[in-house]
């Protein structure tokens, strides 16, 4: 993991006292309340629905034990005793005090890390694959370049106030995992003819105009990654537009040029910075990928009685199968911490809980862990010998539930329970849908499928992608649902088709219900949800859903008798 | 009147920015004596008459202005000044950018238009050399804090053209 040299941490120390100094002065009437909002939500502060939101970068989703454990102290000192992973490596908080912002941000830097950039139009936090550098697909661990990244783009002074935010993914596996068709520039890692590069995709983007990237150069050798991202920012800072919050992402400027254009601007721009100081050397990626070293795996790791335990236990057996993943070490497996507990928040985690993944860390896996876009943290390099105590700690803390990739492991926002730009609560969706599928054999029997849920279209919850999605709206000061079918991450990903009219909150339990009917009783062999949705099509979805009411009209009873 | 800061004193500004009015057009309006920053459109439109002159010549970009279309031009400019309707419009950022990196423009390059404290390192680091504060700021405490929020940086730009990286002992 990376750390912090002199440098690092003196530009951290300066930007907390920078900070502190601004929330003094709008404290004492010198920054109005519109010059202070730029400002503060460059460094993760939002004014929310009930009080202030701080949001803290996990960048490309390492934490180590201390940071872990300081989280867990922030939660108690400064919060209510939990805190929220997103769908981008970020943390937030909900209920701090503005005043008690440069503090904790203080308290962040001291284990190096930060809340800049995780909002406001400036390029925020590098995301990536939660099994960077475990991975049996990689090809090359993204990490070192998203960390190059992380240090070219942290106070970039000509791309501080662009027209709206810049989220960049990378990818270094066959399969992505880091949803990088849908970010302002997701970079693919390959090796082609023995050299290293990426495929650059720019313009993808979910939230209210959703679009899928597009290839804006098919290899780009390693060394130019960062001229070649100056240029597109270069681009879009001068062309993208100003006028309108809703049109400014880079993704309508691409559409409005095509992408042939916008790519001759890219590389017009690019032919002057080309081979100029921000050529990467060879002595910069090896000083950072010094700190992404595989640990100290044990050669031949013996599994003890792993197996015998499987055959012998079918809670762990079940957890095994849902809940850890290959590695590239023999002996070895990545396990997924459920955040996803039926009943709690997706994506919640307690004071407690965070300080128990610490020790866990420590003990079971190099005292490391990484934050999952799905909103879970993973133990990237478990024993296989340790798994069985591994499982029943975790159980202990309620971080054991079985159900990653089942239907109630499910993406969520903080919705408008919290989040001011929320139309309709989310949690209590997610909720109610764990409540009316709380059947292990019966989720194992719907078997793998993605259900993610925002609770407005900005899409936090990433419901395009999600192969249900759900889509809080408002209409007429009331909360309705829109339900999305086949969508998708990965290198195939897509948008999900909306099934039809909206549904109410009561309503969406019995909907899901229905949709995950026509699936059981459709599918052929081993079809997978999206692979019968695929072979069918949505019709009998949509049939089921809304058999025995009028086409376009959403029941409101509820809505009347509230 | 904004505050003109330069060189970390608050300086008189000493040049008259020409201003088209409602009844003024780009041909017909008159080109005053001094040292004047003009309308991009002006200079574009009647560089022989300007150059005639033999005063000092600014310029001022806006937003919208395409800098490459004076990049031949830049020796002519004793100031260029761009202009920041918003503070968090950042294209002024790009312009100076270029103005410093790629053109080769030396002389003052001057922000003016909605320019607060907290822009004012970021305005540096790309090239700018003089700022219009706006009036209601404090132009002493600017001078105090402003230029010095940050001791580096990690890439390159205008003030120090090699990034971290490259100077970073192993």
């Amino acid at each position: 993991m990376y750390k912090y040299d002199a440098i690092d941490r003196q530009l951290l120390n300066e930007r907390v006292a920078q900070f502190r100094d601004q929330v003094r002065r709008w404290k004492a009437g010198e920054l109005s309340d519109d010059e202070f909002r730029p400002l503060r939500v460059q460094n993760g502060l939002y004014i929310q629905r009930h009080a202030p939101m701080y949001r803290i970068a996990v960048p490309y989703g390492m934490l180590n034990s201390a940071q872990l454990r300081r989280l867990g102290h922030i939660a108690r000192t400064y919060d209510r005793g939990y805190g929220h992973f997103t769908t981008r490596h970020n943390m937030q908080f909900n209920w701090p005090k503005i005043e008690d912002c440069p503090d904790i941000m203080a308290e962040l830097a001291e284990v190096e890390m930060h809340s800049i950039q995780t909002s406001g139009n400036d390029i925020r936090n590098i995301t990536t694959d939660q099994f960077a550098g475990v991975a049996p697909d990689e090809i090359i661990d993204p990490r070192p370049l998203a960390e190059i990244v992380r240090q070219w783009s942290m106070f970039h002074p000509e791309f501080y106030f662009l027209p709206r935010k810049f989220k960049i993914a990378i990818s270094g596996s066959r399969d992505d995992r880091a949803v990088t068709w849908f970010h302002d520039i997701g970079l693919h890692l390959k090796v082609v003819d023995g050299e290293i590069g990426f495929t650059v995709i720019v313009g993808g983007g979910l939230g209210r105009t959703p679009i899928r990237g597009q290839v804006i150069r098919e290899f780009l050798p390693w060394q130019h990654l960062l001229s070649y991202c100056e240029a597109i920012l270069r681009v879009y800072n001068r062309f993208g537009r100003r006028d309108n919050a809703f049109k400014a992402r880079i993704k309508i400027l691409v559409q409005a040029l095509g992408i042939e254009a916008f790519g001759e601007q890219v590389e017009a721009e690019w032919s002057h910075l080309k081979d100029g100081p921000l050529t990467l050397t060879q002595a910069e990626y090896d000083r950072i990928a010094a700190h992404f070293t595989a640990p100290a795996y044990e050669t031949a790791a013996d599994s003890g009685d792993f197996a015998d335990k499987r055959a012998a236990d079918k809670a762990f057996a079940r957890w095994l199968e849902r809940n850890t993943h290959p590695h590239k070490v023999a002996g070895y497996r990545a396990v997924t911490l459920s955040l996803k507990a039926h009943g709690i928040a997706p994506g919640d985690i307690t004071d407690q809980q965070l300080d128990i993944v610490a020790d866990l860390a420590e003990r079971y896996s190099f005292g490391e862990v990484r934050v999952s876009h799905e909103q879970n943290l993973i133990l990237a390099d478990a024993r296989e010998a340790d798994l069985h105590a591994v499982w029943q700690e975790a159980k202990k803390a309620g971080l054991a539930t079985p159900n990653i990739g089942l239907l109630t492991g499910i993406i969520c926002c903080p919705g408008g329970d919290v989040c001011d730009l929320a139309n309709a609560k989310s949690i209590p969706i997610a909720k109610a849908i764990q409540k009316r599928f709380d059947n292990l054999d019966y989720l194992f029997d719907i078997g793998d499928i993605e259900l993610n849920i925002s609770g407005c279209m900005n899409a936090c919850g990433h419901h395009h992608v999600g192969h249900i999605g759900i889509l809080g709206i408002d209409r007429n000061d009331a909360e309705f649902y829109q339900v999305t079918l086949g969508g998708r991450q990965g290198n195939d990903a897509r948008l999900g088709k909306i099934i039809g009219p909206s549904f109410s909150a009561e309503e969406m339990p019995d909907v899901v219900e229905k949709i995950i009917g026509v699936y059981l009783e459709s599918r052929q062999a081993d079809e997978c949800f999206l692979d019968t949705f695929d072979r069918i099509g949505i019709d009998p979805f949509k049939n089921r859903v809304y058999e025995g009411r009028a086409h376009g009209q959403a029941k409101n009873s509820e809505r009347k008798a509230a | 009147m904004a505050q003109l800061i330069k060189n970390k004193q608050i300086v008189a500004d000493t040049w008259l920015t020409l201003e088209l009015g409602e009844n003024d057009t780009v041909e017909s309006i008159a080109l005053p004596a001094g040292d004047v920053i003009f309308p991009f459109a002006v200079w574009q439109a009647r560089k022989g008459e300007i150059l005639a002159r033999g005063d000092k010549i600014g310029l001022l970009i806006k937003g919208e202005d395409l800098v490459e279309e004076v990049a031949g031009d830049v020796a002519h400019f004793a100031v260029i000044a761009v202009n920041f309707p918003k503070f968090v419009d950042g294209r002024g950022y790009s312009t100076a950018s270029l103005l410093r990196q790629r053109y080769g423009y030396t002389g003052e390059l001057r922000a003016v238009g909605d320019i607060l404290h907290d822009q004012l390192f970021y305005l540096t680091r790309v090239g700018f050399d003089a700022y219009a504060l706006r009036d209601d700021k404090s132009a002493a405490y600017a001078i105090e804090k402003g230029f010095s929020v940050f001791s580096d940086a990690y890439q390159p730009s205008t003030t120090q053209p090699q990034p971290l990286f490259r100077r970073r002992s192993a």
